[in-house]
């Protein structure tokens, strides 16, 4: 989609930093675009987070490392080697950095350059460090995840870099679009917290409109009462947990219809589930004491089956719900080996069934055309090419 | 403009003059158009009054709490910068309508289950014939082929299938959720890029593009490092509370003040020493067991509690402007209230207040990124029902005013 778009990636010595950085190009690269990690000599700080494959810590096994950067090609420049990293930038469309590296108002005006840090480059937290916690801290959606009463709880893998990596590269391709008609480059300066932000905008709008101030229930839902009611979303099961709600509108009451139905017919007592006109039914209205006496009678019943006793009867059923899966089970699941999703990738000696490409464009999924790079794989090949550009040589694209 | 945004005199949006035009509802395709809108693109969210998005009939908050397709503010937040129309689908001339629009667009959003436009007369055959050289973003819950192509799901269970939820929470206990519909985020940030990278390609050899978006598969790509981990090393991940593989200590304290916290983190053994200076060189934290990662690991939580006992004595703003101080990663764990007013966001312009003529003034969300030489929206909240019907198909699809009149009396724009 991008052939022709040369990236270049400076992931500088800090994890959350290099972690987002990565990511960005990494979607890029998916996407066609030919993208230089330029490490210093100690390579880029995501080498070193664990796990590792194997569990053999090694700059080139780290599963985060992996993930972030395969597609891309690799140099190690020495600090005091002006020239290589002059020559690389002058060929650069696009350079991603996690700190004001390349300053903008200095740069080349066609260069586009994707400043992405914690807060934003300017304002009163422009150089405030943080890493994954408190960006999302500072975000309001650490605020709504945990059990009420305890602390607030992050997703245990870091989310904050992929986010901010993603509107990164969104950010990137309107200002490639834009340079199309104005024939000028310019800064995009991406923030981790507000990219965040955009996490939970159901939150935003209540506390906006309603002046309702959304927090951590656990398991539960809200914002689907005008009663102030919550619904429970996550249940134990007979091996593990599902992901399942009474909810309204046309596809909720036939999910209601069907799981009564279904009780029924593996021999549940679901005298209250029954009683539901569900062509009536409307969850906005619910009283607590209502929910809780109906979501008595779902429990019970979702204890008993398993996870794949349960993707497997709302999948006949075309009712809302899902397992809450674990990555054994997302291997397992039918709908992605279907689709082509995973794709063999041999890393360092290991062959890896890696997830494929975020989309199919045309009918094709972005594969995966190169590992991560080892430390300074394309030194000499990357600085050969840009040497042999002659200086002030208009780019093509 | 505020002195955050270095957008000069006669910048303009990158993608003026770039029409979508947008069928579906809910989150996962409209706050594509959202973005669209929010840098130029003219975007018409096409609906109807027959089958009404759920974010103007279902979902609370409604204006004074009192239900109603215009008095729905989660149907404003999400289709802000937009024009709407509505159109019975079920009708063939209103199909026909819609053709006449979209062959004057250069993206298509859609986003109901797969098949469901096609049984329409909008089949993908049907718009590329219409319009070749059109982008077609298609996103919806597993993507158009596979078994589970048909099966409708909403975000916040997708959430869980995809493995987040596994992931968020104590170890011993039930997970909890992550807020709302967290994955159909995911798809809108990819469904996005999608639409760009196309447009790019588009400017440069003409070709059209049909993006097939799995909202699962795009999610997914969060998940990478935990499933190449399971892939590797036959290791299931789980969720580890506010545990980090890295960072030690890693954690959320309480304050002084009722429900009140703080995030912070030592990621290296120089970070440690100067926590043990901002918190005032306690005497449990001269251990020198302590002074190196693995030692502070195996005493996790009780260094927590050890904190916990400092930080309860803090207001939240003092003990964070502490922690900073000493150079320590370390920040309030903020609700989303104080959000409108954090001087940081104030700083970007991370909302925008819009009149809205039925809820009154509503906050509206700034894309995460400034861009320096752009304007950025959005500047006005979503339409109401069928606001911009007559003045989109008058003028430009061309229909005039007798046409018009005949069209909406057969309830052509229902």
């Amino acid at each position: 989609m991008l052939g022709g778009l040369r990236v270049v990636e400076i992931p500088g010595n800090d994890i959350w930093g290099a972690a987002a950085v990565g990511h960005c190009g990494r979607i890029l690269a998916d996407l066609g675009a030919d993208v230089v990690k330029a490490e210093p000599p100690a390579g880029d700080p995501v080498r070193s987070v664990p796990p590792f494959v194997g569990e053999r810590a090694d700059p080139d096994r780290g599963l985060l490392w992996i993930a972030l950067n395969a597609n891309k090609r690799g140099v190690v420049l020495e600090p005091a080697d002006e020239v290589a990293r002059a020559r690389l930038l002058s060929d650069a469309d696009v350079v991603l950095q996690p700190t004001l590296v390349v300053d903008p108002a200095a740069a080349d005006p066609r260069l586009i350059l994707v400043t992405l840090t914690p807060y934003g480059t300017s304002g009163p937290l422009a150089r405030t460090p943080a890493s994954d916690l408190e960006v999302t801290a500072s975000s309001g959606s650490l605020w709504l995840a945990g059990e009420p009463g305890g602390a607030p709880v992050r997703t245990t893998l870091p989310q904050s870099p992929f986010w901010t990596g993603m509107y990164a590269a969104a950010g990137a391709l309107l200002a490639v679009i834009a340079r199309r008609s104005t024939g000028r480059g310019q800064h995009v300066d991406v923030s981790g917290q507000q990219s965040m932000v955009t996490v939970h905008p159901p939150a935003a709008v209540f506390a906006d409109v309603a002046r309702e101030e959304h927090m951590r229930l656990g398991p539960n839902l809200l914002g689907r009462s005008i009663v102030g009611a919550r619904f429970r979303n996550i249940w134990p099961c007979a091996d593990g947990h599902v992901s399942f709600a009474i909810q309204g509108g046309p596809i909720g009451r036939h999910t209601g219809r069907m799981l009564a139905a279904w009780m029924v017919e593996r021999g549940m007592d679901a005298p209250r589930l029954r009683a539901v006109d569900w062509e009536t039914f409307d969850n906005r209205t619910l009283s607590q004491a209502d929910v809780d006496l109906l979501e008595a009678e779902v429990g019970a019943f979702l204890n008993t089956l398993t996870k794949r006793e349960f993707f497997e009867g709302v999948i006949v059923r075309n009712m809302l719900g899902y397992p809450v899966a674990d990555a054994a089970d997302i291997y397992a699941d039918e709908q992605l080996l279907a689709r082509a999703f995973w794709q063999d990738v041999s890393i360092d000696g290991t062959t890896l069934s890696f997830p494929g490409g975020f989309a199919l464009f045309d009918g094709e999924r972005p594969g995966i055309r190169r590992p991560p790079p080892t430390l300074g794989e394309h030194t000499a090949a990357v600085l050969n090419e840009v040497r042999s550009v002659p200086a002030g040589t208009a780019r093509t694209r | 403009m505020n002195s955050s945004s270095g957008a000069s005199a006669g910048s303009r949006a990158p993608l003026q003059g770039t029409r979508v035009v947008e069928l579906g509802w809910a989150a996962a395709g409209p706050l594509v158009g959202t973005y669209l809108a929010m840098h130029g693109a003219d975007v018409i969210h096409l609906e109807s009054s027959t089958a009404l998005d759920p974010f103007r009939s279902t979902y609370p908050p409604f204006k004074d709490n009192m239900p109603g397709p215009d008095r729905a503010a989660m149907f404003s937040f999400y289709n802000a910068g937009k024009r709407g129309v509505t159109l019975d689908l079920k009708q063939p001339a209103a199909v026909a309508l819609a053709l006449r629009l979209i062959a004057m667009a250069d993206v298509v959003i859609e986003s109901f289950p797969a098949g469901t436009l096609a049984r329409r007369g909008l089949g993908l055959d049907v718009l590329r014939a219409t319009r070749p050289e059109l982008v077609i973003l298609s996103s919806c819950n597993q993507g158009q082929t596979g078994p589970h192509a048909q099966h409708p799901g909403y975000g916040s269970q997708l959430t869980a299938l995809a493995g987040f939820t596994q992931l968020l929470g104590d170890p011993e206990r039930t997970p909890v959720i992550l807020y709302g519909p967290y994955i159909d985020y995911i798809a809108v940030g990819y469904g996005v890029v999608a639409i760009l990278a196309a447009l790019d390609r588009r400017a440069r050899t003409g070709e059209g593009c049909v993006i097939d978006l799995s909202q699962y598969e795009a999610g997914l790509q969060f998940m990478a490092p935990a499933l190449l981990e399971y892939e590797a090393n036959g290791t299931v991940p789980t969720r580890a509370g506010n545990r980090d593989r890295v960072a030690v200590p890693h954690g959320v304290y309480p304050t002084s003040e009722p429900d009140s916290w703080i995030a912070l983190s030592v990621w290296d053994d120089a970070e440690w020493v100067r926590l043990r200076e901002a918190l005032g060189d306690p005497e449990w934290s001269r251990d020198a067991d302590l002074a190196v990662a693995d030692g502070r690991r195996g005493r996790e939580p009780w260094i927590d509690e050890r904190i916990a006992e400092w930080s309860r004595r803090q207001p939240r703003a003092g003990a964070v402007a502490r922690l900073r101080s000493h150079g320590l990663r370390a920040a309030p764990v903020e609700t989303v209230g104080e959000l409108f007013d954090d001087p940081q966001l104030v700083h970007r312009r991370a909302w925008r207040t819009a009149s809205h003529p039925v809820i009154g003034d509503v906050r509206l969300m700034a894309a995460p990124f400034l861009l320096s030489d752009a304007d950025q929206g959005p500047d006005r909240p979503g339409p109401t029902l069928g606001r911009h019907t007559e003045e989109v198909f008058r003028g430009i699809v061309g229909l005039d005013a007798d046409e018009y009149r005949a069209l909406e009396a057969a309830g052509v724009f229902k």
